[in-house]
């Protein structure tokens, strides 16, 4: 790294501030290009022919009488996708999940697809196209797969993590275990103990465009892909390898993205669309239906997770365990393992155990969802916490407040915490105006903590001055939530001029050096400090053109406001020189200036959020109203607050809608039952309240300007804290996410029932 | 010399042992002296190990030192959404 990322404390101009998103009237105005609304002349239309089955062989596929069609120009199944995988299990997951090879893993699983003139053409294609299955038994539920007796869904995988390697085949594909101390002797010295299980369903992250793309191969081996996607350097590599083509030679475009969260950080239909191309000789663009979203992509783990929680009389925990079954779909993956990391991380523990278990069912394979695995976690902990404090007679966040992790607290998941902000968070959520507004009959308010880790990073930042003096910004983070206001901000802020003149970009894979893409929180975090690298780069050039300029030397040159300023009584005469001025003499002075940066970010800084939320329950339909919500999170610093509030809402908006409604429901016969927005039902603006947020700036150590990643933490706290307004409005421990109309009065009856 | 700690997992292939005093100046040291000691790790390198130095996570940064006496847990290295 060539500078120093050390936190320097310095004062901001622009870093702070709210400008208007740069983003903002295109979006609004329908002129923003999402990755479906590019177009190449003479382009395909792309379609694909999805299993039925939850789990079947497929035996045979039959093409011929669809590649006759008038109109169809290509068609393919798994034969034209090769493995070219080397070993590489997780990118051979990846293959087999474009285009099924041997079975079909679940309901929506790609077996074939066309390429024809039009979209009529290439539907009625996909009817001709003849699979001869062999149906399978299935397994969707997560304990159920879990059990020695389920049908096997892969005879290659034995558990890894075991003692002794097992002499079956699972679909438990690995065990994982976290802690320190001894639970045992912990739960010995407790006087109050609380164990329950908890469950909670499958979610789709419900990005509003669904994936697409169009992909054009030329006969010469090189290739353009314009796509919606989180990371389009990811996706240069991932087809790169899936269809045989040098890196360079593949051109990645990342279009505006509607929304993401995880779901499109790895490939999906892009090596089908490319392969189609590569086949048919044209260009083709494929769109994926919201049903095909639904059956195909992202979704999060469905879970089942036992807790036992112990404290003494004095409120101090002495003992905590956990063991987590995370459902993966139908390929090996470690969420179980992010779960069980995540658990317990808010507490200082003595005596901590979690065991994560992976487990394979027929679902679609599961895909990150902002901080994944961590909500499901804290949703069992959080409430299991929330009903420990309730035994003790102690108040919720008091007891929080005794046992929360603080700097020198060994986490629950191994290392010892620097600064951080948990402590901060629980205070402010104490003292908030929120937690003494009264509450009416049938209301009940709830809290709770969550945390994620965050990362940095591969990447790679070009700033280039023009003769104007006007600056742009070429990034290789895809923004998803904004940063490229947040970045120009940052650039504004390094080189002293107005935000105004900085136009930041996203640029392709062939104009910059490979960029990881925007996950784990790392979008701002690390193309800042890309950004003020570059920055610095750039200055240093304009410090030796202003020495150039004035005839002195460069070290008699500082940089300040925007200025090169010549230090010293002996150059009393000469007037500052300004970026402008600097600039426009750029052509004689020698050539464009430019600041580039290539760096790894690391160290980012782990995030803590605390969440309030009141709830209205109808006690005679089970149906919820949100009546208010707090969101309350570190932020490190943050640089646009207006998008960093932003993050906070969206991420409560959607825990609100993983809490209450949303799951995918399967029918006994292994297929999706509501694979559209009318029967899995996301929040809409009416179904919430303004989402009040709090930002706390706990500077993150390991960032020039001290900034922590914001994107995820807001979604780990809301399932526990609308878990515990509901039970809290009730009066039963809610203990099955969603807690839809129907759970809450089934939990009601079961109640009254005894 | 310095004191790394494995997690569960990664322990199993390394002799069982969680703790491992350990001649290394850097994570790229760390993890070839590992990796010669207990080849079992060697496809756990490869799939991605996050090194946390007092506190600190870093997953890509293998020149980064190792000071001495410094807290060092290795964990696996995640997704993120």
């Amino acid at each position: 790294m060539n500078f120093d990322p050390r936190f320097s404390g310095r004062q901001f101009a622009s870093v702070g501030t709210r400008p208007i998103r740069p983003d903002g009237v295109d979006k609004v105005t329908g002129r923003a290009r999402y990755g479906a609304d590019f177009n190449m002349a003479g382009q395909l239309v792309g379609r694909v022919l999805r299993s039925p089955h939850a789990h079947a062989v497929i035996k045979k596929i039959d093409t011929s009488k669809a590649e006759k069609l008038a109109g169809v120009k290509a068609v393919i199944t798994a034969k034209d996708l090769p493995d070219l995988t080397d070993g590489d299990a997780a990118m051979y997951d990846i293959l087999d999940n474009c285009m099924a090879r041997k079975k079909a893993l679940y309901d929506g699983h790609a077996v074939a697809a066309v390429a024809a003139i039009d979209a009529r053409i290439a539907r009625e294609a996909l009817k001709l196209i003849e699979v001869e299955y062999e149906v399978l038994p299935h397994v969707t539920d997560v304990d159920e797969a879990a059990h020695h007796h389920a049908p096997l869904i892969n005879d290659q995988i034995f558990t890894e993590g075991l003692e002794e390697k097992p002499a079956k085949p699972s679909n438990v594909t690995k065990r994982t275990q976290f802690g320190h101390g001894d639970v045992h002797a912990g739960f010995a010295k407790a006087d109050f103990i609380v164990e329950r299980s908890f469950k909670t369903e499958q979610t789709h992250q419900g990005y509003i465009e669904p994936h697409a793309c169009v992909a054009s191969v030329n006969p010469d081996g090189t290739a353009d892909l314009w796509v919606c996607t989180q990371g389009h350097f990811v996706y240069r590599q991932h087809c790169a390898q899936l269809l045989g083509l040098e890196a360079s030679k593949l051109r990645v475009t990342s279009s505006e993205i509607g929304g993401g969260f995880g779901g499109k950080t790895h490939v999906w239909a892009e090596p089908v669309a490319l392969a189609l191309s590569r086949k048919a000789g044209r260009p083709v663009k494929l769109v994926m239906t919201r049903d095909e979203v639904f059956r195909a992509s992202g979704p999060t783990s469905a879970t089942s997770i036992d807790v036992k929680i112990g404290a003494s009389k004095d409120g101090t925990i002495t003992a905590a365990e956990a063991t987590l079954r995370y459902s993966c779909g139908p390929y090996a993956g470690s969420w179980a393992e992010i779960g069980a990391m995540t658990a317990f991380a808010c507490y200082k523990l003595e005596n901590v155990k979690t065991v994560g278990y992976e487990v394979l069912v027929n679902r679609p394979k599961t895909a990150a969802y902002r901080a994944p695995s961590a909500p499901m976690a804290a949703f069992a902990v959080e409430s299991a916490v929330d009903e420990l404090a309730h035994e003790l007679g102690m108040d919720a966040v008091d007891f929080r407040i005794k046992n929360a992790a603080q700097e020198g607290t060994r986490a629950s998941y191994g290392p010892v915490y620097g600064p951080i902000g948990i402590g901060p968070t629980l205070e402010a959520v104490k003292h908030h105006p929120h937690m003494k507004a009264p509450l009416k009959a049938n209301q009940g308010r709830g809290m709770a903590c969550g945390f994620w880790f965050n990362f940095g990073g591969q990447t790679c930042t070009d700033l280039n001055i023009g003769m104007d003096g006007s600056v742009s910004l070429a990034v290789g983070t895809v923004d998803v939530g904004g940063s490229r206001a947040s970045l120009s901000l940052v650039a504004a802020e390094e080189l002293g001029i107005d935000y105004s003149h900085v136009k930041a970009i996203v640029a392709d894979t062939s104009s910059l050096g490979y960029n990881d893409m925007t996950d784990g929180s790392r979008g701002t975090f690390s193309s800042s400090m890309a950004t003020i690298s570059a920055a610095r780069n750039a200055i240093k050039i304009l410090k030796d053109r202003a020495a150039q300029m004035w005839d002195i030397p460069v070290d008699d040159v500082v940089w300040e406001k925007g200025h090169a300023i010549a230090k010293g009584e002996k150059y009393g005469n000469l007037s500052p020189l300004s970026l402008k001025d600097i600039a426009a003499k750029s052509g004689t002075t020698g050539g464009p200036i430019a600041g580039h940066s290539e760096l790894v970010a690391d160290g980012a800084g782990v995030s803590f959020a605390t969440h309030i939320c009141d709830i209205e329950v109808d006690p005679e339909t089970g149906a919820t109203r949100v009546i208010r919500y707090t969101v309350v999170q570190d932020a490190g610093k943050a640089v646009h607050p207006t998008y960093v509030e932003g993050q906070y809402q969206g991420g409560a908006a959607q825990g609100i809608g993983w809490a209450l409604n949303e799951e995918y429901i399967y029918g006994k016969d292994g297929r999706l039952q509501n694979a559209g927005f009318l029967d899995y039902r996301i929040p809409v603006c009416s179904d919430l309240p303004m989402i009040d947020t709090q930002i706390l700036e706990i500077p993150n150590p390991n960032h020039p300007y001290g900034v922590r990643g914001v994107g995820e933490t807001s979604i780990v706290p809301p399932l526990a804290a609308i878990a515990n307004a509901v039970s809290n409005a009730v009066g039963v421990r809610m203990t099955h996410i969603p807690m839809s109309p129907p759970r809450i009065l089934a939990a009601l009856d079961a109640e009254r029932e005894g | 010399m310095v004191e790394v700690t494995l997690w569960g997992s990664l322990s199993a292939v390394a002799g069982g042992k969680a703790r491992h005093e350990i001649e290394a100046k850097d994570i790229r040291e760390l993890f070839r002296k590992l990796a010669e000691q207990y080849p079992g790790i060697e496809p756990w390198i490869d799939r991605g190990i996050a090194v946390a130095i007092d506190g600190t996570i870093y997953r890509d940064t293998w020149s980064k030192e190792l000071p001495p006496g410094a807290e060092i847990f290795l964990l696996p290295r995640l997704a993120g959404g």
